[in-house]
């Protein structure tokens, strides 16, 4: 069974953008490996040869013209959910 | 309560004071904590709407209440969490506009677990919702607020999402009935997403008749969610006579509760005494269908969550100074830590390294299953099993323990998995007195088939009558 150390969660912490809390880390830790434990039941099953289902009702590439559809929104609306906006630009802290 | 019942109180008084008596139960029983916001301006507005003849339809007037993870204007769309507290939606789902369209009546967003992550509404930011019949018990979830306004006839019918179970399992513990249609018959656009492979749209109902004209009210394309099929949802009058039923002998075992396996055992007498043949069948992939389920939609979790990064919309933590601690910190305040723990398991499973062992051995197992329940529907019309191994567990019982609290899912992840319709039955109360549900199964598409078929179960006039050799 695969056990997860306190840096494996930190990472997949860090893979998954999450900063996590000190007191989060560790019941995390234990719950991630029981979670892991359950679903490695599947190493059992024999599936060599199956193909894999992605998704169920057997569509592939669904096409429509190239036109624009009216999803009555504006960009005034759009911008106006963004926690700081200005110029018609969505604002976001200083990356460098 | 159902449709009928509201639209004679229309027609006998008027829209507005039907939404007002809707309203007021509403608040007469906040202390369920079913629903987090209620849509009353918005609401009595389109009443009087109805009443002046502007807003016609089959439903004109009906209320409703949709989960609080359906896009709707009226009240902010929170997902039951910090990260969405305060997003108002800048459109509605397809969903809520095909029943404004019908002259339906928004009253209120119901509670969830938070990005419906959860089978008892625990995980809720705001709190968790407590069990119609008995408030010491879990309402179940995530769609737990949906099934409890349906139960205490807040509304004739709400709105979920089902994602493994998220619809029938508190259908199940509420006593009401609870949909889940085939992937792709009913549009997603405006729910907001948690795995896209199996989240379908659904609904609950006290009577089946109402939730089939919710069902095709709302079914269909939609050129807004390209996974929708083509409308083949109608109403059927009768069911077929003389089906052969499967009853699903994998979720019978001893681990099921016994009072559960009774009523199993009651509505399949039921349905031969109707006429129909019920059969014992195995599903032996059922065995793997959670482990599954656990690996693909934390998968499609995190994909589908990494969205929420506090940019362009929803919760923004303060005080920050480099682009990766803004992320950082804002997913870590706006998720619940079952939120954080789907995240970071789906993270895991698509990482190099462990992508084959888990998430393609996953996604071959669940060819397997599919294989087995096509293979079941060459004979049998529907299967029907119990919806939930137990009836409505203790408020905080297994809050501790995620394994535990996954196991709930057991017998509804299946045909989530494979994409096939499912609804929960009310087939009376274990010792205690609480709701137990009954699930029964049709195949890809059959979900009108389906629906006839419960709906002839729940008249007994229409029983078949084996003197006449005919539908009575």
């Amino acid at each position: 069974m695969t056990q997860i150390t306190r840096e494996d969660v930190l990472h997949l912490a860090q893979l998954s953008s999450l900063k996590l809390d000190d007191s989060e880390v560790d019941g995390l830790q234990a719950n991630i490996s029981d979670i892991l434990g359950y679903v490695e039941n599947l190493n059992k099953l024999d599936a060599t040869g199956v193909e894999p289902t992605y998704q169920v009702t057997g569509l592939s590439n669904v096409w429509r013209e190239d036109t624009v559809i009216d999803y009555g929104l504006s960009r005034e609306a759009l911008l106006d959910l963004a926690p700081e906006s200005t110029d018609n630009q969505v604002k976001v802290p200083k990356v460098l | 309560m159902t449709i009928n019942d509201i639209k004679q109180q229309i027609s006998d008084g008027s829209a507005r004071s039907v939404i007002e008596n809707s309203l007021k139960l509403a608040e007469d029983n906040s202390d369920y904590h079913a629903l987090l916001s209620l849509t009353a301006e918005r609401a009595l507005q389109r009443a009087d709407d109805v009443d002046s003849g502007k807003i016609i339809g089959p439903l004109a007037g009906v209320p409703f209440v949709v989960k609080d993870n359906f896009l709707a204007f009226g009240a902010p769309t929170t997902a039951a969490s910090k990260m969405l507290e305060n997003f108002n939606a800048p459109l509605q789902a397809t969903a809520v506009e095909k029943l404004e369209a019908a002259g339906a009546i928004c009253i209120g967003k119901a509670n969830l677990d938070a990005f419906a992550h959860g089978g008892s509404t625990e995980n809720s930011y705001f709190g968790p919702t407590k069990n119609a019949v008995d408030q010491s018990k879990v309402a179940g979830g995530s769609s737990g607020g949906s099934a409890v306004v349906t139960a205490l006839n807040i509304v004739p019918f709400a709105l979920g999402s089902d994602t493994g179970g998220s619809i029938r399992q508190p259908a199940s513990f509420n006593g009401v009935i609870g949909t889940k249609p085939t992937y792709g018959m009913i549009s997603r656009y405006g729910v907001v997403a948690m795995a896209s492979s199996t989240d379908v749209i659904g609904c609950f109902a006290n009577d089946i008749s109402d939730a089939e004209l919710v069902t095709e009210t709302m079914s269909g394309r939609d050129e807004r969610d390209m996974t929708t099929l083509s409308d083949f949802f109608k109403i059927q009058e009768n069911a077929k006579p003389n089906q052969k039923i499967g009853l699903i002998r994998d979720f019978m075992t001893d681990d099921v509760d016994s009072d559960v396996r009774d009523a199993v055992n009651q509505y399949a007498d039921k349905l031969r005494a109707a006429g129909h043949t019920v059969e014992e069948v195995s599903l032996p992939m059922a065995e793997y269908a959670l482990a599954m389920y656990y690996i693909i939609v934390p998968a499609e979790i995190s994909s589908n969550l990494a969205r929420y990064d506090g940019i362009r919309y929803g919760h923004r933590a303060d005080g920050v100074q480099t682009l990766a601690e803004l992320y950082g910190k804002t997913r870590d305040e706006g998720f619940v830590t079952e939120n954080k723990r789907r995240i970071m398991i789906g993270s895991f499973v698509l990482s190099s390294g462990f992508f084959d062992a888990y998430y393609l051995q996953a996604q071959k197992a669940r060819t397997l299953l599919i294989d087995e329940f096509n293979k079941l529907f060459e004979t049998y019309d529907a299967l029907i099993g119990p919806t939930a191994p137990t009836t409505a567990f203790d408020l905080g019982e297994n809050t501790s323990d995620p394994i535990k609290m996954y196991l709930n899912d057991i017998m509804t992840v299946p045909m989530s998995l494979a994409g096939i319709p499912a609804i929960s039955v009310p087939s009376g109360n274990d010792k205690n007195g609480l709701p137990i549900g009954v699930q029964l199964v049709g195949p890809m598409c059959g979900d009108s088939e389906l629906m006839a078929l419960v709906k002839s179960m729940e008249a007994p006039a229409k029983t078949f009558d084996k003197t006449l050799g005919g539908q009575a």
